[in-house]
């Protein structure tokens, strides 16, 4: 049973390194630790890179050194306990229960079983998450964007990557090259914020519109990522904009619940109600008043008014 | 790790969990300690074996991690010793750490969820156990729309926790009607940044998703909540929006202003049709929700199938310029009866 055979090897590795307080020599490993037995020198040097390898890709912190200063003696290895280990943690009952209820939040497949692990790691170490309790709230963060992994593996490691990218449904896919600094989340959809190397500034890229792969353009530790003010404003366009302005309009009694939510006054009328609303886009405040047909009247900025106006008159065929 | 650990690696970092969960939990069932690792029991078995062969360099004898195999056999419970060396599981990795913070970060922005001290005690408790591991987690963010709801939220999650029935006033925008309605709560969810209420609607008699930004008014009664055996959680992985092929199948041209509309809603399809124009179908349950959608792009889109369907949008922009023309007539009036 390979598996089995090397997973010994494994162990044994790391608990001789764990508990020795110096460091151990190559040559010392292969006599004492077990499974590295009779084979010749060069597959004992495959062998323990290999074993090396994989145990820095769990995590664990192998250091290279030497007991003696002076450099004469063989170089070797060594696990510092304090590097190891989990550091002590002790949650209260209310404490566990938000534990438990962040195991159930991710949907990604690769982020469920990371926060599995991670939850796995705190139980060895004493601390009983409640995942019981408050089984009536459902958290979920969905990832369906393919390119998601790949953009945070790249986040992780600041490592350039380059990919294609298509602005709208039907257009042609450019290239672009990224220093990606963060990936966020807005109403269900994916996006990442870095500086893009060709066009020199910050920018935005919504996931779903990368088509294919994403792959490394750079090494990793190659760029620094700015302040969170920055990374923040590059992501700007993500967040609804401030209502600055104030429009007046009619709504008939019973409708526009949208627009009655957000009023800062209600003069009630007979049959309709003259409300003050804020908006930020003058445009964009048209759209909403021009789907409520008949039973909303913008009655002031005339501006918007007429963008109103114009939508209508579209609809029914007429010039504006 | 870029690329999936091999089996050995697997086993090891199981081991290196299993261990020291056994250590602290003595007489663990084995059935138990699958479940919880997400392994079978052969696996749990295997795991155990390994450990058997494993123990501090040299393993001369008293060296051996020691597994009573006996007791396995018998009683089908766990009791290892002599491993005090790895008596502590290894530190959080940068994606352990990073999944489990930003879980918990967005809790924090989900109200109704928790109470808000226990989730920032948790979050510094956590990021203080990553250390360095949980730097990262920053840089990773999923934005809830929550402030707004605070307040509804809560009343939610209270009528969750006692089990009573809710009264809504419930805001539909297609058809734009406030409705009242008796709901059974059943669960508060997250699902695409928003949160939903999901209950039994005592009116529909079926399981309903309420938009909590939508609920213009709650208030808990005094009654139980009773939702049937029979109500089933919807199942949300497929996302909110789930047309049925029952539905409307609605034809839109949209002009490269309202191609927007394509990104935004499922379409069934999406034809490019020249000059940088798009045809879509999309599949509507409320023929009204189409018809503002139709106003309020304007020039920018319009239906173009069922024929009725751009027949009544025609008539209801139609009725809205005529609210216009009277309302231009009214105003000097008004404005003289206000001041």
């Amino acid at each position: 049973m390979p598996t089995q055979a090397k997973s010994e090897r494994l162990m044994n590795l790391v608990i001789c390194l764990l508990v020795s307080r110096t460091f151990v020599p190559k040559s010392r490993i292969r006599q004492i630790v077990g499974g590295y037995g009779e084979q010749s020198d060069e597959a004992f040097e495959r062998m323990f890179e290999r074993d090396k390898d994989d145990l820095r890709e769990l995590g664990i912190p192998i250091e290279t050194g030497s007991n003696d200063p002076s450099g004469d003696e063989e170089p070797g290895y060594s696990i510092r306990r304090q590097e190891f280990e989990l550091p002590e943690i002790h949650l209260e009952p209310d404490e566990a229960a938000v534990l438990g209820l962040a195991a159930r939040v991710w949907q990604h497949a690769s982020l469920a079983e990371a926060t599995s692990r991670a939850v796995l790691k705190l139980r060895a170490a004493g601390v009983d998450t409640d995942t019981g309790a408050l089984a009536a709230i459902e958290p979920r963060v969905a990832v369906e964007e393919p390119a998601f992994w790949p953009l945070w593996e790249a986040v992780r490691d600041r490592r350039p990557v380059t990919f294609l990218h298509r602005k709208a449904v039907g257009d042609a896919a450019t290239r672009r090259h990224l220093q990606p600094w963060s990936v966020q989340s807005w109403h269900g959809r994916w996006y990442v914020v870095g500086y893009d190397v060709d066009r020199e500034a910050p920018r935005l890229f919504r996931l779903s519109r990368v088509v294919g792969g994403v792959d490394p353009a750079g090494e990793a530790g190659s760029y620094a990522v700015p302040p969170a003010s920055v990374v923040r404003a590059a992501a700007d366009s993500l967040v609804p904009p401030r209502q600055r302005n104030l429009a007046r309009v009619r709504v008939r009694g019973g409708c526009g619940y949208g627009l009655r939510r957000r009023a800062v006054t209600t003069q009630q009328g007979n049959g309709w109600d003259l409300l003050t609303v804020p908006y930020a886009d003058g445009g964009v405040l048209a759209d909403e008043v021009a789907g409520y047909g008949a039973d909303v009247v913008l009655v002031e900025p005339d501006e918007v008014r007429r963008r109103v106006v114009e939508r209508l008159r579209a609809v029914v065929g007429e010039p504006a | 790790m870029s690329r999936r650990p091999s089996g050995a690696q697997e086993q090891v970092s199981r081991l290196l969990s299993l261990l020291p969960y056994l250590l602290s939990h003595p007489n663990s069932r084995v059935a138990d300690v699958a479940r919880l690792f997400g392994v079978s029991e052969q696996q749990i078995l295997r795991d155990l074996n390994v450990l058997w062969f494993s123990g501090l360099p040299g393993l001369a004898m008293g060296d051996y991690i020691e597994v009573d195999m006996e007791a396995v056999e018998g009683e089908g419970v766990i009791n290892v010793s002599n491993a005090d060396y790895l008596a502590r599981p290894l530190r959080l990795g940068t994606d352990e750490a990073l999944a489990l913070v930003v879980a918990v970060r967005t809790l924090a922005a989900m109200p109704g969820t928790h109470d808000r001290s226990a989730v920032d005690r948790t979050i510094t408790k956590l990021e203080c156990a990553a250390g360095a591991a949980a730097e990262r987690a920053a840089a990773v963010r999923v934005e809830v729309d929550g402030d707004a709801v605070a307040g509804v939220a809560s009343a939610v999650r209270r009528a969750l926790d006692e089990k009573r029935r809710l009264h809504l006033s419930y805001w539909v925008p297609g058809r734009d009607e406030t409705t009242e309605r008796d709901v059974d709560p059943m669960r508060l969810a997250l699902a695409d940044g928003r949160l939903y209420l999901e209950g039994w609607c005592r009116r529909a008699e079926s399981v309903r998703l309420f938009r909590l930004d939508r609920i213009a008014g709650i208030a808990l009664l005094d009654l139980p909540a009773e939702v049937p055996r029979e109500a089933r959680s919807r199942d949300l992985s497929a996302g909110i929006f789930q047309p049925s092929p029952d539905d409307l199948l609605v034809t839109l041209v949209l002009e490269p202003a309202g191609r927007w509309v394509a990104d935004y809603y499922p379409c069934e399809t999406a034809d490019e049709i020249g000059a940088d124009r798009l045809r879509v179908t999309i599949r509507v349950s409320d023929p009204r929700w189409m018809r503002r959608l139709a106003l309020r792009l304007g020039g920018t889109g319009r239906i173009v199938d069922p024929p009725d369907l751009a027949a009544e949008t025609v008539a209801d922009a139609r009725a809205a310029l005529d609210a216009y023309a009277t309302t231009v007539a009214e105003e000097p009036e008004r404005r003289a009866e206000a001041s």
